[in-house]
């Protein structure tokens, strides 16, 4: 696949590893800010690649592991309902809620479809007006411009039959969060590529220059992902604290115009929950007012949920860098891929999975 | 061989099943007669008993049965009718026995169009006739409309073992090569783009196919065959991981030199899913001792589903629990775990 | 997160922008994208895919540059 294989060249990989090991003069920790990147490094075995004294701590972004319980929830109670078509990203269905999750639901009767694309979710509700056609959008800035484009286009056509629960998150305060709280231990970031691609990279340079940490903008494929690393190191050896961009060949400093545009025409950015990490001031987008018919949330009552987080789960603090997940006591034991406690066991990018699945065997 | 009989007319005045072609009376004589007896026709099924009745020349036999339940039920590559006989061919010959006889059930949904049950019956009788088998019984029920996908297949079947020694997960031994007969992954990813919903297009077709030739092949080249597995569900994964956990040993393959078709491949970078665990049904993995690699794999070659046969890896040491180890591109290994569920596609 | 694609545009539909959706090949399998967020993309251009919609233009020059500036690490290693 043309710009995907060249960045997996175990050559060009093993140039940057060495390279990386001859430029690090002490103990680094860096966090890839993107649940893909997490995905990536563990699958392709990157992290026991590098020399030990690089650690990387595995970021917030990752949407299964980061949407709130009650959304799991409330996206339950819509399912639920007669007549309606729930619509999801594969992603999702495996997330426990406080009482079963989406796949048990559909087990039960529940209407529960797979879709590629909330693209795809609309043109089913066209296809079935007697029915009620719910998309349940997570993610983060990435994701947001497909539910916002769906959100227009059924304002456009008129659709009465269409709505979305929408849990958009945002990266920057999440990472400004992290950097404000008094034991993190993160020196640099790998930033997320594709959440770039639309938003661009203007929002990190006040966090580069206000908390002096480097954050180099990154693909996903290997060789993208220790070049970022390399970069990220070379800045923190020569003290220094910008933002760059690894993934020129994807992300413009401006980002994507049209999709920004649009975000703004749907979206009200709000102050958001997330899973682990509790509630950061404006790190959720909102579907605006003039939007209420296609919002999920109004059109079904799902507000008086009772949500019951499992008191085992320490996915907070593996959210954020403060554990690794085999030093957990559930990891492996009472919290496995068939009966997590949690959503970072659950998600195939959170990250007590992506180790559960590809550890090593030593 | 009995030629198909292909341009047998639609005969009914129906063009749909309805609960009648269940019920044991005239119009299940009629389906029967004019669909499926035609079909299949052989000796042993015009005998119209309540069994077959049917000679077996050896004194061991391999018998196994499976059911098949599959959307759609055409797909790129084959239909539900072809998967029922090839795979229940494929169990007996992964047995190293050679496929004689299978029953053929068929449950069917009211309202099912006759003309796709035709469809259906007469690509079994093709890959039937492919792979040398019979269908020598069945049965056929029919369900009320909304209490099955169209139609559900069982076959069952038998086949004769003429070899002396025994194709067992426990004959594998350290030293033992690792082969696959074919590339990975097309069928699972041949339905799941069909799926509704999923929109793709693409030239990926299923490799169901027999593979009774290509493992009889083996045994008539004196190929010291120790174990054999197809690749089903959970494709080339979770049957490594299964056969090592039974042998107790570790296995090791290289991720490097894999057979994966490039569009197969991008499917699978698409929707998030991991070559190594997606459903083949015309794939097998064969263990046979390190020296005899070279002539098995050239034997396999000679067949037009296994030409892309390959050494994947090495039984390489005693394992209590058995584990099978990845040597990644960048030249790490990790263990290969089984899945909790079916992928689903992802885009997170 | 976001897991995304690279992929080739075949051919574009004509429609009002927000409307407008491209074939897109990726290395054999293919699939109708929304181009609402990439006005100004056309046929043979590469981009970056997310859950059906295209969300950046590749750009080929950088990624020529990129590639060969890992080439060049090997002339850092020769260096005496």
């Amino acid at each position: 696949m043309k710009f995907v294989d060249e960045y997996r060249d175990p050559k060009t990989a093993r140039k940057l590893v060495d390279a990386i090991a001859k430029l690090s003069s002490k103990p680094w920790n860096i966090m890839e800010v993107c649940g893909g990147q997490t995905h990536s490094i563990i699958k392709h075995g990157i992290d026991q690649l590098l020399p030990e004294q690089i650690r990387l701590i595995h970021g917030p972004g990752c949407p299964v592991c980061v949407t709130p319980l009650k959304y799991i929830d409330k996206a339950l109670a819509i399912a639920a309902q007669h007549n309606v078509i729930f619509c999801s990203f594969g992603d999702m269905l495996r997330v426990p809620g406080s009482r079963q999750d989406l796949l048990g639901l559909k087990a039960q009767g529940a209407d529960i479809r797979i879709v590629y694309s909330p693209l795809d979710a609309l043109k089913l509700a066209r296809r079935h007006p007697g029915r009620e056609v719910v998309f349940f959008g997570v993610g983060f800035e990435t994701t947001a411009p497909t539910t916002a484009l769906a959100a227009y286009q059924a304002r456009q056509l008129k659709l009465t039959n269409f709505s979305q629960l929408i849990c958009h998150v945002r990266v920057p305060p999440a990472m400004e969060a992290l950097l404000s709280s008094a034991d993190h231990a993160v020196q640099g970031f790998l930033g997320a590529g594709h959440v770039c691609s639309i938003m661009g990279y203007h929002e990190y340079l006040p966090l580069a220059e206000q908390y002096k940490i480097p954050i180099v903008i990154t693909g996903f494929e290997p060789v993208d992902i220790l070049q970022g690393l390399y970069l990220c190191i070379k800045q923190l050896e020569e003290n220094r604290h910008v933002v760059e961009n690894q993934y020129q060949r994807i992300v413009t400093q401006a980002g994507n115009q049209p999709a920004q545009q649009l975000l703004r025409q749907v979206f009200d950015v709000v102050e958001q929950d997330w899973r682990g990490l509790g509630s950061i001031a404006a790190s959720g987008l909102a579907l605006k007012e003039e939007y209420s018919p296609w919002n999920a949330e109004q059109r079904y009552a799902v507000d008086a949920i009772d949500t019951v987080e499992p008191d085992a789960c320490r996915s907070g603090e593996v959210l954020q860098g403060l554990l690794k997940p085999v030093n957990c006591p559930e990891f492996g034991t009472s919290c496995t891929p068939e009966h997590p406690l949690g959503a970072t066991m659950v998600s195939s990018e959170g990250a007590c999975a992506a180790y559960y699945r590809y550890r090593n065997h030593d | 061989m009995t030629e198909p009989k292909l341009n047998c007319p639609l005969p009914l005045n129906y063009e749909q099943i309805v609960m009648a072609h269940g019920g044991g009376g005239r119009m299940m004589q009629q389906l029967l007669d004019k669909i499926i007896r035609p079909a299949f026709d052989n000796d042993i099924l015009a005998q119209q008993h309540d069994s077959a009745i049917i000679n077996i020349p050896a004194n061991r036999l391999a018998f196994t049965t499976d059911s098949y339940v599959i959307k759609p039920l055409f797909f790129n590559g084959g239909d539900i009718g072809k998967l029922a006989v090839c795979g229940t061919v494929n169990d007996l010959a992964m047995s190293g026995a050679k496929p004689l006889y299978i029953s053929c059930s068929l449950i069917i949904e009211e309202g099912f169009a006759i003309k796709d049950l035709q469809r259906i019956v007469q690509s079994m009788r093709a890959s039937a006739d492919e792979a040398g088998v019979k269908i020598v019984t069945g049965d056929s029920k029919v369900v009320e409309h909304g209490k099955g996908d169209g139609l559900y297949i069982n076959t069952a079947g038998v086949g004769v073992i003429e070899t002396e020694s025994s194709i067992l997960p426990n004959n594998i031994r350290t030293g033992d090569a690792i082969i696959v007969n074919s590339d990975l992954g097309r069928h699972g990813i041949a339905i799941m783009l069909q799926r509704e919903g999923m929109d793709f297009a693409s030239a990926i077709d299923s490799d169901c196919a027999s593979l009774a030739a290509p493992v009889q092949a083996l045994f008539d080249a004196n190929i010291d065959v120790h174990c054999l597995r197809d690749l089903t569900r959970g494709g080339l994964s979770s049957c490594l991981i299964e056969l090592a956990a039974v042998c107790g040993r570790q296995f090791e393959i290289r991720e490097q030199g894999l057979p994966v078709r490039q569009d197969v491949r991008s499917a699978c970078e698409l929707l998030g899913f991991d070559p190594l665990y997606i459903a083949n049904e015309g794939c097998f993995v064969l263990f046979v001792p390190q020296s005899q690699a070279g002539a098995a794999i050239a034997t396999l070659q000679k067949h037009s589903n296994s030409q892309q046969a390959v050494q994947i890896g090495t039984v390489s040491e005693e394992h209590a629990d058995g584990r099978v180890i990845l040597q990644t591109a960048m030249g790490i290994s990790r263990i290969l775990e089984l899945l909790s569920g079916e992928q689903l596609p992802r885009i997170c | 997160m976001c897991l995304a694609v690279p992929g080739q545009i075949i051919r574009i539909s004509d429609d009002e922008p927000l409307l407008r959706t491209g074939l897109i090949d990726f290395s054999g399998v293919s699939r109708e994208i929304s181009l609402a967020y990439l006005p100004e993309a056309k046929a043979d251009d590469y981009v970056i895919v997310h859950a059906g919609l295209a969300i950046a233009l590749i750009d080929e020059e950088e990624a020529q540059a990129s590639l060969q500036a890992f080439q060049e690490l090997d002339d850092i290693e020769a260096a005496p």
